[in-house]
């Protein structure tokens, strides 16, 4: 019972990071109809900035978490303006196969600047762990869940309060009669995809010290974000951040009782078997396929 | 066969979420004649035609063609049995030549195993050959034999809607539902796909037809079906439902009639 | 005319190895031949059905690790006290299998995604690779693992006091590829001009008009899955009986980017296509390696290339080049 209580609350913690991954990834599917697949990269390029940040320029633990998410979403506007507004209103498949592109290309350039080998990063919080009861955590996790859960409330406020995140739904909702309205579209994407690039940067950011910190650490990001997505159906933010707990619990509990080898394993299988049964996922509203 | 039931629409209940888009309606159709289904916009015309056709499942009702139970089908199952429809919205293979676009539409119609096909079997260059040949009959029919090797996308919209035409004659059918056909056309293209309507009719193909052109519904249906926010508020002859006071309330509004006299 | 033309280029193909003494540029030829077939087999589905596998990879790995497992034997505990074995079996027989194996795997994706399309399938089919992968890094019984399996047999063809071959040496396995690799393009040939290439256009291009004229659309889709699975597989045997060594890392999916871009640069939906892309990005690599150019960096290039093509070249060379040779035809004849 209290390795149950151990794995849930260690889930919950994992929780908050898969769906700040997730919340990013659908925020972009949604509005920009476009398959992300630089997320991971994000993920790691936040990472690295951490590190280049903590352990190269000797700056403060929580002002390069704050730069490493600020370079993200300089990033992710970069690559917008870069190399998705030329191909607005072409099929799905295009702008994927450009992301794939760039995926490599930024994946490669991370390893032959930082080379192939795990970095670690020093972080403040005191080594010994906070112990509840039955259960433990580290200072560091409990930071992490902190500002993730933090992060996904500001999304939301930002969505759902502010003039930009309202334009933002318009678009989702319907692109024409947005543009009708006088909405900026271009000004939306760019927005959007630096928004869902801060969000991975954060996220890669946050683990990078609680992990190490290497090149492909954004491929397995990428799956699991697609997985936390697809959980929640492409598009949906709430299924999303639901999603990101689900399959975190089903990690956890999949590794603890089946295998660790699987449970990486976990979130694809969840994959398959949901879009087996509702291909649009769990959460979504009627959406079209395709 | 001329005279009999082709098409029965018994009870045809159609949802979408809370909105009931068509509501109990029952109509036939009989072998060889043109029926056109008229009415504002959103009166469930197209629903009706989707429903028919596979496209949708209906909330409630049965449709039979021929006898047989339509309702539940696949879509290229009922297509299959000899009910092929065209689309409001022009649809096309774009990227392929007209040609190439009528010989898919010949799809239902040829015999070749995938085996075969594998094996590279004579038969299945000789059926290619005829299939050729086929397809140049019907381009013929249509008036698109000089467009053969048109890619489809660069059509002009005239021929495009002929194109969508020939690709569902292509499909052998007994019953053919038109969306629309004209829609976009000048009076000219108009008065031309009148003419090519008449021929499709003469070679005994049962017409399902919803358009909003007037005079090509006047001129061209034995009967008209007048829908209205999902119900049949009329049907009858076109002389009948000109004159129909519902019918001209439906489109033009109550205030008109208050007026007019009563028929 | 034509028929004479490509005679004539099978039999240039055909005597490279009688005149190439250079072993390793042999060898380029056969991995780029290798991928040339999966290139093939991943533009059916995605060049004529036009939906992107981005777990074609699996098939291939699937292919190759069925086929060296039949041609090693195995002996694995399903449960507890349920062993299941196998004795080594011939090779030719073992390739059989794994091509039979990747294309069943291939029907059962097709199933199971047949109500998806789009980005759907593409998750569906990138998750298939990923847990497929997992199985082959952690079933140690089986697979042997992050170990590898090691001295697969190569594929020795007998008629018993007759004739015996043995693929050992890279011509032998040259040529076999090559055979390999004219059988699928002459089957996908014949496939995209008949009944069964027109569904899959049609699927491609507009599929509720392709319904709505009697096309089963999820019929014609699982008949190119299958197909494009079982060659890959091919793809994945030949690779598993000339490499001998086949380890988890088959399964990379930086091996399905690379058969996507062979794919798209070439121009998807042509059957030239994927030859000509397999041909540059199969070279490309040993070119960039011949400058003294680092891996990440030749996979930089990759990306960039990749990004370019799709910005600038969208339907990709072989139809550009088309286009371009018949805009200058004519004008070559006017004097």
């Amino acid at each position: 019972m209290d390795q149950l209580l151990q794995h849930a609350l260690n889930a919950l913690i994992l929780g908050g990071t898969y769906a700040l991954l997730g919340i990013g990834l659908t925020l972009i599917f949604g509005i920009m109809r476009v398959v992300n697949f630089t997320h991971g990269e994000l993920y790691s390029f936040g990472a690295y900035m951490m590190f280049f940040c903590v352990m190269a320029i000797d700056v403060n633990f929580f002002v390069a978490l704050a730069l490493a998410v600020l370079a993200g979403i300089a990033l992710g506007a970069i690559l917008e303006i870069a190399l998705l507004r030329r191909l607005k209103g072409t099929d799905i498949d295009t702008t994927m196969l450009v992301m794939i592109g760039a995926w490599i290309a930024l994946q490669n350039l991370e390893q032959f600047t930082w080379s192939g080998v795990a970095k670690s990063i020093d972080t403040p919080f005191p080594s010994s762990p906070l112990v509840l009861g039955p259960v433990s955590v580290s200072w560091n996790r409990l930071f992490v869940f902190a500002v993730a859960a933090a992060l996904i409330a500001g999304s939301y406020a930002l969505i759902t309060l502010t003039k930009l995140g309202k334009a933002m739904r318009a678009t989702f909702q319907d692109r024409e009669t947005a543009l009708l309205m006088g909405v900026d579209i271009d000004f939306i994407h760019t927005a959007t995809f630096a928004l869902g690039s801060g969000l991975a940067a954060a996220a890669g950011a946050l683990l990078g010290p609680v992990f190490v910190v290497y090149p492909t650490m954004g491929d397995l990001a990428s799956l699991k974000a697609f997985a936390v997505v697809i959980l929640g159906g492409l598009g949906s933010i709430p299924g999303a951040t639901v999603g990101g707990f689900i399959l975190a619990f089903m990690e956890e509990l999949g590794a603890a009782y089946v295998s660790s080898g699987f449970r990486d394993g976990m979130g694809f299988l969840l994959i398959i078997a949901i879009l087996l049964v509702r291909p649009t996922g769990l959460f979504a509203q009627k959406e079209r396929i395709g | 066969m001329s005279g009999g039931i082709a098409l029965v629409v018994e009870g045809l209940t159609l949802r979408f979420g809370g909105l009931t888009a068509v509501d109990n309606i029952s109509f036939e159709v009989r072998e060889g004649e043109v029926l056109s289904l008229i009415g504002p916009n959103g009166a469930g015309k197209t629903s009706a035609f989707n429903a028919i056709t596979g496209y949708i499942e209906p909330a409630r009702g049965e449709i039979r063609y021929r006898g047989a139970r339509l309702t539940g089908l696949k879509a290229s199952a009922i297509a299959a049995r000899g009910v092929v429809r065209t689309f409001q919205k022009t649809s096309i293979f774009a990227g392929q030549t007209v040609h190439d676009n009528v010989a898919i539409g010949r799809h239902l119609h040829s015999r070749q195993r995938t085996l075969a096909i594998v094996a590279g079997l004579s038969s299945v260059a000789r059926e290619e050959a005829q299939l050729t040949r086929e397809v140049g009959d019907i381009l013929h029919f249509v008036g698109l034999t000089s467009r053969a090797d048109t890619v489809a996308a660069s059509l002009p919209y005239g021929e495009l809607r002929l194109l969508e035409v020939a690709i569902a004659l292509a499909a052998k059918p007994t019953l053919l539902l038109l969306d629309e056909p004209v829609s976009g056309m000048n009076p000219v293209e108009t008065a031309s796909f009148m003419k090519l309507l008449g021929a499709i009719r003469a070679r005994g193909i049962t017409v399902l037809l919803v358009e909003h052109d007037m005079k090509m519904v006047m001129g061209a249906s034995d009967r008209i079906i007048c829908l209205n926010q999902g119900r049949i508020i009329a049907s009858g002859t076109p002389d009948h439902i000109q004159g129909h006071p519902e019918v001209v309330r439906a489109y033009l509004g109550s205030k008109y009639v208050m007026s007019s006299p009563p028929p | 005319m034509k028929r004479a033309l490509t005679a004539l280029w099978l039999l240039f193909l055909a005597s490279i190895p009688l005149w190439l003494t250079d072993l390793y540029a042999l060898h380029v030829l056969i991995m780029t031949g290798i991928f040339i077939i999966a290139a093939m087999s991943l533009n059916l589905l995605l060049g004529y059905t036009g939906q992107l596998s981005l777990g074609h990879v699996a098939f291939f790995g699937i292919g190759a690790y069925a086929s060296s497992l039949v041609s090693l034997g195995f002996e694995v505990h399903l449960l507890p006290n349920w062993l299941v074995s196998l004795e080594p079996k011939p090779v030719w027989f073992a390739m059989l299998c794994g091509v039979v194996l990747a294309g069943l795997s291939g029907w059962v994706i097709g199933r199971i995604s047949f109500k998806v399309r789009g980005a759907y399938f593409v998750i569906v089919t990138v998750s298939f690779a990923e847990v497929v992968r997992l199985i082959a890094l952690n079933w140690v019984e089986l697979t042997q693992g992050p170990m590898a399996l090691n001295n697969i047999p190569a594929l020795r063809l007998a008629i018993p006091g007759v004739v015996e071959l043995a693929f050992l040496r890279k011509p032998a396995n040259y040529w076999l590829t090559l055979i390999v690799a004219v059988l699928c393009y002459v089957l996908i040939r014949r496939l995209v001009h008949s009944r069964a290439g027109r569904a899959m256009v049609a699927l491609r291009e507009n599929e509720a008009l392709a319904t709505s004229v009697g096309i089963d659309v999820t019929h014609y889709l699982v008949l190119a899955t299958v197909v494009s699975a079982a060659m890959a597989g091919a793809a994945g045997v030949l690779y598993a009986h000339y490499v001998r060594i086949v380890d988890p890392d088959v399964f990379l999916f930086i091996y399905t980017v690379t058969m996507v871009i062979m794919v798209i640069s070439g121009g998807k939906g042509t059957q030239a296509g994927p030859i000509v892309g397999g041909l540059i990005f199969g070279l490309l690599p040993d070119l960039l390696r011949a400058a003294a150019i680092k891996p990440e960096i030749q996979w930089v290039i990759y990306g960039v290339l990749m990004i370019l093509i799709v910005h600038f070249l969208p339907e990709g060379i072989v139809p550009a080049a088309r286009r371009w040779w018949q805009g200058r035809v004519p004008t070559a004849v006017i004097p």
